[in-house]
């Protein structure tokens, strides 16, 4: 037996869930991994990742050196170097102050408008409000944004709106006090998988019901009492004609609709087209199995939504999402334990690094940045001169990198995210890329995004850092350091500190404050002004994380919100038409591809394809149902090329009823095929979130010599 | 609504709720009843009978991890007859499997001075490590078949079902549909089984090549260069 020399109480950092770990620690090296069986948030359970998936941390290809790119890139020139004989190793003083220099040059030549910065929902909160703040107090731009805008960016907004909150109503525990509730554009078994133990256990164990409202045939859909396959991007429809039925067959709370809601008239005069039989013909649902959904949700006693992406990332994400509030309107199935609406955040810090202010219309603690009073208290907090802050809203993710050309953006700082994965239409943003004048990049990897940098600062993962992570149920966590960094890798928020010291002093800024001397104090200054945060101390969340919002420092938290009120007051119905999506299945590209996870592999793979988890699942599939796969003549296992009109993979097909009838799935994860080639980059006009969930693609038979590794084979009993 | 209930454990009275368990009753006044199989994140199944006691008026020893509290019920956990069982439990184990892994069973083997040597033409269970899969080893030579893997893989946690009790009597051992491969199964690698183990017959792969004599570094650089599969 091996005896640990420390056991380290840590959250996960891989998905939303934010379960509990423990480290086990023998010299330096984390040989297991369990977890307390009485956490709040995973009870003991964890899944492929979080127990084994944390093996990354000692790749020999991570990078634990600063590094300056030996050639000199030019705009318009840039190249990726992901092998290290093209990069020079340096001090940290030399990267830094390179970093410094080059980063000044531009600002003095092009303004605020030619910085911007991706922050990182992997990042601690700490970590994620120095990046945001290093930016907007320095360099006076908004232009700051993180993946929140890829994943639910639609939600956000559509919340936003009817609400005046975007993250969940309610925890992800109090699914097994449901009676109904509805899963929709979520494989939660995948991509949540402890919440999908707790969704199972509501319904094997507590005589819950579910609905699930996916064009995949999800695992979920075994325990489900009803499937609705809806084609990709008819949410509206579905979901409108639900309420159509709710409200012709008078199963509506009308209490609540006249104490706690506006817009409800006209709502109701918008509904007349939205029939059963209209949603039928649009979605392919048959009308009968929306009537039934309708009634099991208005009529249960405690009934809740549960959504993925599968709702925002299309170019009508925030209307989908609005879809979906409604019913919770409608019914009264909001404000109470057991109901609520529930978007289940990705990553493990996404609701952090949002709540932070990494975000180009907000600062911490989602106040407008062209709101006076906000800026005003920010500048105070920042020893800004009056006016000294941007009030002008920011470019979003994607927009930061379309506007990557002379009069642009020119120089991108990048923390921990991998565009060149995770963005829209990769040839597109390969294209933007190459256009930048400088470009910095923080990560434990040279991934694709990474190669394109000119210097590369190496930060360490989760298991090398204190902080905190907020998830998916607004429970604020403490991340611990559990072994020291390795090489001469340094924690995100020190790295920012040293950066922004050195551009402070070359700008002659009035500091901002960047001598911490740990963690919490800059959790502090943060929650200074951040009242969500305000009773939130390292000391009060040691054992279990604290559910904010937390006003002060005898506050429990408050695990179900909008138990009174909404936080614009009434909640707001709005008017939805039906808008297709923007490119649609024809005779060219007749099938509809559809993106997303699988279990063993996370987002633009820079952790997971360097980790054992890449042994567990090394290969992009293509997944067809049996029907396409026979009509074009492809068995399990066969190379085939997919095309869309903006680009290319060839992989192997997987043939499965997993998928439906004219729709292919692809994961995002795999360089070697990027599902993100195909997708197209259209955006919701107001998440600007990009359409990932739906865009035509053809597929054609292909040779084995044509695949990137074709001596990898995916051989697994699930999949 | 569940009613109280007064009982006696060692002498000492207890009132409990009346779906109490023995062991839990116990627990609340400070009286200690060794577990092997029980968890508390798993259903009892009494498999073990580690935590049986003498209940005045049963003919047979009760399982303290399952049997609920009744009105008036006496119990004794540490009687003659008690300890001779729990002696003889652990001396069984001991003679049919590998407790090496099992610190917390070779502590108990001292307080009930159970030998190892008790039954000396006991046939082991002894099994190759079934090494196939990159997350973590199996080495059933060390399992006391307390079904606490099988139960995390179904109803208890994963809702997965991909390990069961295989073979009958001597021969019973856990495993697969049909013997499968772990990654042919409908196995998640998500480890839960592992985590409830109680005596090293799971073990996580990397735990597993630390004690193999593989220093961290040796470990980190295996299978990071592209992985040959066999073809179907």
């Amino acid at each position: 037996m091996i005896k640990p020399d420390r056991i380290v109480t840590t959250t996960c950092p891989y998905c939303g869930v934010g379960c509990n770990l423990e480290l086990h620690v023998k010299d330096d090296f984390i040989f297991k991994v369990t977890s307390p069986f009485d956490s709040p948030v995973n009870h003991g359970n964890l899944c492929v990742k979080g127990r084994f998936g944390y093996d990354y941390i000692y790749h020999p290809k991570r990078v634990t050196t600063p590094l300056i790119r030996k050639t000199k890139q030019e705009a318009g020139r840039r190249t990726q170097a992901f092998d290290l004989s093209e990069w020079r190793e340096v001090s940290w003083d030399e990267a830094l102050d390179y970093a410094a220099d080059r980063l000044v040059e531009i600002y003095k030549r092009g303004g605020s408008d030619a910085m911007a910065v991706y922050c990182c929902a992997k990042a601690t909160n700490e970590d994620n409000y120095l990046l945001q703040k290093m930016y907007r107090s320095i360099f006076r731009t908004n232009n700051v944004d993180h993946c929140t805008r890829l994943c639910h960016a639609g939600s956000v907004v559509a919340l936003q709106q009817a609400v005046g909150s975007s993250a969940m109503s309610n925890t992800a525990s109090q699914v097994i006090q449901n009676d109904v509730f509805i899963v929709t554009g979520s494989n939660t078994t995948e991509n949540h998988p402890i919440i999908s133990l707790q969704m199972k256990e509501a319904v094997q164990k507590h005589g819950a019901k579910m609905i699930v409202v996916d064009p995949r045939r999800i695992e979920l859909v075994d325990f489900a009492d009803l499937w609705l396959p809806l084609k990709p991007g008819t949410n509206v429809p579905v979901f409108t004609a639900m309420a159509y039925v709710i409200v012709t067959e008078n199963l509506v709370n009308h209490d609540f609709i006249n104490d706690r809601t506006e817009g409800y008239t006209e709502f109701l005069a918008s509904l007349e087209d939205f029939t059963p039989e209209y949603a039928e013909k649009i979605s392919g649902v048959p009308a009968e199995d929306i009537r039934k959904a309708a009634r099991m949700y208005a009529t249960a006693k405690n009934a809740a939504i549960y959504w993925g992406m599968g709702i925002s990332q299309l170019s009508h994400g925030t209307a989908s999402a609005l879809a979906l509030i409604h019913l919770a309107f409608l019914t009264g199935h909001i404000g109470r334990d057991g109901t609520g609406l529930n978007p289940l955040r990705g990553q493990n810090n996404v609701q952090g690094a949002s709540d932070m202010g990494a975000m180009p219309f907000h600062y911490p603690g989602y106040m407008r940045v062209d709101n006076e009073d906000n800026a005003a208290k920010w500048e105070k907090t920042w020893n800004i001169e009056a006016g000294g802050l941007s009030r002008k809203l920011g470019l979003t993710t994607t927009e930061i990198l379309s506007h990557a050309h002379e009069g642009g953006v020119r120089a991108l700082y990048i923390m921990g995210e991998n565009p060149m994965m995770s963005e829209p239409n990769l040839n597109e943003t390969r294209k933007h890329m190459e256009q930048l004048e400088f470009l910095v990049a923080q990560d434990i990897f040279i991934n694709e995004s990474g190669a394109f940098a000119d210097v590369f600062l190496p930060a360490t993962p989760f298991a090398e850092k204190d902080g905190t992570f907020s998830n998916t149920d607004r429970r604020v966590q403490r991340v611990r350091a559990a072994q020291k960094p390795r090489g001469q890798s340094r924690p995100d928020w020190q790295i920012i500190c040293d950066l922004a010291l050195r551009l402070e002093s070359r700008l002659g800024r009035v500091t901002a404050k960047w001598d911490y001397s740990n963690p919490e104090e800059i959790l502090r200054e943060m929650a200074g002004v951040n009242l969500d945060y305000a009773g939130i101390t390292y000391e009060r969340i040691d054992k279990v994380g604290l559910i904010y919002p937390v006003p002060n420092m005898n506050h429990p938290g408050t695990p179900t919100l909008f138990k009174d009120s909404f936080p614009r007051g009434r909640g707001k119905f709005h008017v939805l038409d039906y808008v297709p999506v923007m490119e649609e299945a024809d005779d060219e590209f007749p099938f509809i591809l559809t993106t997303g996870r699988v279990l063993e592999h996370w987002h633009g793979g820079t952790m997971t394809r360097n980790s054992a988890l890449n042994e567990a699942y090394p290969e992009a599939r293509v997944q067809m149902h049996p029907a396409d796969a026979e009509m074009h003549g492809i068995r399990d296992g066969d190379p085939v090329k997919v095309q869309s009109r903006r680009g290319e993979v060839v992989l192997r097909a997987t043939v499965t009823e997993k998928t439906t009838v004219g729709v292919v799935f692809i994961p995002f994860h795999f360089a070697e095929a990027a599902a993100n080639l195909l997708t197209n980059d259209a955006l919701d006009p107001q998440a600007k979130i990009p359409e990932f969930k739906a865009c035509a693609v053809q597929v054609f038979p292909a040779r084995e010599d044509e695949l990137a590794h074709p001596d990898v084979m995916l051989s697994r009993g699930r999949y | 609504m569940t009613e109280n209930v007064t009982l006696t454990i060692d002498g000492k009275q207890v009132s409990v709720e009346s779906d109490t368990t023995l062991l839990k009753a116990a627990q609340q006044i400070g009286v200690d009843i060794p577990t092997i199989c029980f968890h508390e994140a798993t259903t009892s199944n009494a498999l073990c009978r580690i935590c049986v006691v003498e209940v005045e008026g049963q003919r047979l020893l009760q399982p303290a991890c399952i049997v609920k509290a009744a009105q008036d019920m006496k119990v004794r956990t540490r009687s003659e007859k008690v300890v001779r069982a729990r002696r003889t439990v652990l001396e069984m184990l001991a003679s049919t499997m590998d407790l090496s892994d099992a610190p917390e069973i070779l502590t108990m083997m001292d307080e009930y001075g159970a030998s190892a040597e008790r039954f000396p033409d006991a046939e082991r269970r002894e099994s190759e490590v079934k090494d196939d899969n990159p997350m973590y080893v199996r080495d059933y030579s060390k399992c006391l078949l307390c079904w606490r893997c099988v139960q995390v893989c179904a109803e208890d946690a994963q809702y997965t079902f991909a390990i069961n009790f295989d073979g009958r009597g001597f021969e019973t051992q856990i495993g697969t549909f049909f013997d499968r491969s772990i990654p042919e199964t409908s196995c998640v690698l998500c480890g839960q089984c592992v985590a409830v183990c109680p005596t090293g017959a799971l073990k996580p792969k990397r735990e597993f090549l630390l004690e193999q004599g593989m220093s961290p570094n040796e470990i980190s650089v295996l299978n990071t260069g592209r992985k040959r599969r066999k073809e179907k």
